[in-house]
């Protein structure tokens, strides 16, 4: 618990991508994410151009590729799940050398597992350019300005400011589990990684009703004041 | 004179049945300074819960008053109670949930309606008491956790509180942090109810302090005395640290004079 760490995808930097208004960006970022989604994916070298324009944008940002690759293994769950579809779709299937074995794989699912990637990856990698350029202070204000629907802007809100307080919660528990040898990785363990889980949410939940109090200790009467956000 | 806050025969239960306060009269007057002290479990979260009105007969089985300079705790004053008792509460994270500093000490005063020049002047007020104006633009979580401490107790103090009700406010200070507190505490014109643990704090900075016991208030004198007093120490589970010994310090003599409420 010190001070100072910044926000774990935020890049600090003064480029024009990052002066660049938030509710902009926001804007720009939504309007690249359904283009993408919406153009047919046979369209081959559209996506390259698709690429190419957001590499443009995070060379200009002078965001380290190095910084974002590593911060895209969100997407990983989706890339398993796109492995999976050649192998489990119907229709034909053409047959692929791979490793010395003739594999048998369905053509849909291997058009839709590259469908899958290509906008998946643009999408997480466009998603990552906004985080890294932006506070999220910024996005939230940007939003706002957006007229997103003001609870919702306060619940995200929240969930910024508490990110950091929740993941150093479970980061405790789980050094005091391996203190009393616990190995996070063995499968053996899992039962008891789960109930931590179960245990941080009922943290959670109870530090949320502190926090209501706090509030309403302080005249919260359901909606926040103007002129403080 | 009417004082800051006069408790009578105050009793509660849970919900679920718990009896944590059984008829506590307490009364604190302008300018004191008042340690609660008292064991794990002696119902002074609870206590403190009833001044603010967060706790009444109405949400468990209660009976006894509580008014804050004559103003008595009941749905109808909750909000001006609440501008009057401010509680810091021992996490400061439970305390400072916007996204600045700034935002965060401004939220207790916009509740009240201030706006505008005023609501600034009030933060940065607030802020300047407690050493904290240079991080005005920073979030929260960005901040030591004294640092957080401190801007905790402004959020409060932006509120321009009767009296402030500090709950363990030296746990998990770094010595050179726990005595910053206490000079902004000591530099602080305000009356002062600090529940704690900690005695040797509680007899530097509190001239009274008053002890409650499985829900009673068992002792109620000048700090140095119910420190003094093995017998009643040793009975309601109260140690000094050890080393400390208050007959080494004896009783400051302003704190002596401060506390017009001898047992």
């Amino acid at each position: 618990m010190g001070a100072g760490h910044g926000h774990r995808l935020h890049f600090h930097g003064h480029s024009v991508v990052h002066r660049a208004p938030a509710h902009l960006k926001v804007l720009v970022l939504l309007g690249f994410v359904l283009t993408v989604v919406a153009t047919p994916r046979e369209w081959y070298p559209v996506f390259g151009g698709y690429l190419v324009l957001l590499l443009g944008v995070v060379l200009l940002a002078r965001v380290p590729l190095t910084y974002l690759l590593p911060r895209m293994v969100v997407e990983v769950p989706f890339l398993v799940f796109a492995a999976l579809m050649p192998f489990v779709a119907e229709g034909p299937r053409v047959a692929v050398p791979l490793g010395g074995w003739e594999v048998s794989l369905s053509e849909s699912g291997l058009l839709a597992a590259w469908g899958l990637v290509a906008k998946g990856t643009l999408g997480v990698l466009a998603s990552l350019t906004l985080a890294a350029t932006t506070e999220p202070a910024d996005v939230l204000r940007g939003l706002q300005r957006l007229r997103m629907p003001d609870l919702v802007v306060q619940i995200m809100g929240f969930m910024i400011r508490y990110l950091d307080v929740v993941t150093g919660d479970l980061g405790r528990m789980v050094t005091a589990m391996r203190s009393r040898g616990v190995d996070p990785r063995s499968p053996r363990h899992w039962p008891a990684l789960a109930r931590t889980l179960g245990a941080l949410f009922v943290r959670s939940y109870e530090r949320g009703e502190r926090v209501h109090l706090a509030m309403l200790s302080r005249g919260y009467d359901g909606k926040l004041p103007e002129g403080v956000k | 004179m009417t004082p800051v806050l006069d408790v009578q025969r105050l009793a509660f239960a849970y919900p679920d049945g718990h009896q944590a306060l059984f008829g506590v009269d307490l009364h604190v007057h302008r300018g004191e300074r008042v340690a609660l002290l008292g064991p794990n479990g002696a119902g002074k979260t609870t206590l403190v819960l009833h001044l603010n009105g967060i706790l009444s007969g109405e949400t468990g089985h209660g009976e006894g008053s509580v008014a804050v300079s004559g103003l008595p705790v009941t749905k109808k004053n909750l909000l001006e109670i609440r501008r009057r008792v401010g509680i810091v509460f021992q996490d400061p994270d439970d305390q400072l949930f916007m996204g600045s500093v700034r935002a965060d000490v401004a939220f207790g005063p916009a509740n009240l309606g201030l706006k505008g020049a005023a609501l600034d002047k009030r933060v940065d007020d607030a802020l300047e008491q407690v050493g904290m104006a240079d991080f005005a633009d920073r979030p929260p979580h960005h901040l030591s956790f004294g640092q957080r401490r401190r801007v905790a107790v402004a959020t409060v103090l932006a509120m321009e509180p009767e009296i402030l009700v500090l709950d363990e406010p030296s746990s998990n200070l770094d010595p050179a942090s726990r005595r910053e507190l206490a000079d902004i505490l000591r530099s602080l014109d305000v009356t002062l109810l600090m529940v704690t643990h900690d005695l040797p704090y509680a007899l530097e900075l509190c001239p009274r302090a008053v002890v409650l016991s499985d829900g009673r208030v068992v002792a109620d004198g000048t700090t140095y005395d119910v420190l003094t007093d093995e017998e009643l120490m040793h009975a309601h589970r109260l140690e000094l640290p050890w080393g400390f010994d208050p007959r080494a310090h004896g009783p400051a003599p302003d704190l002596l004079r401060d506390a017009r409420h001898p047992r």
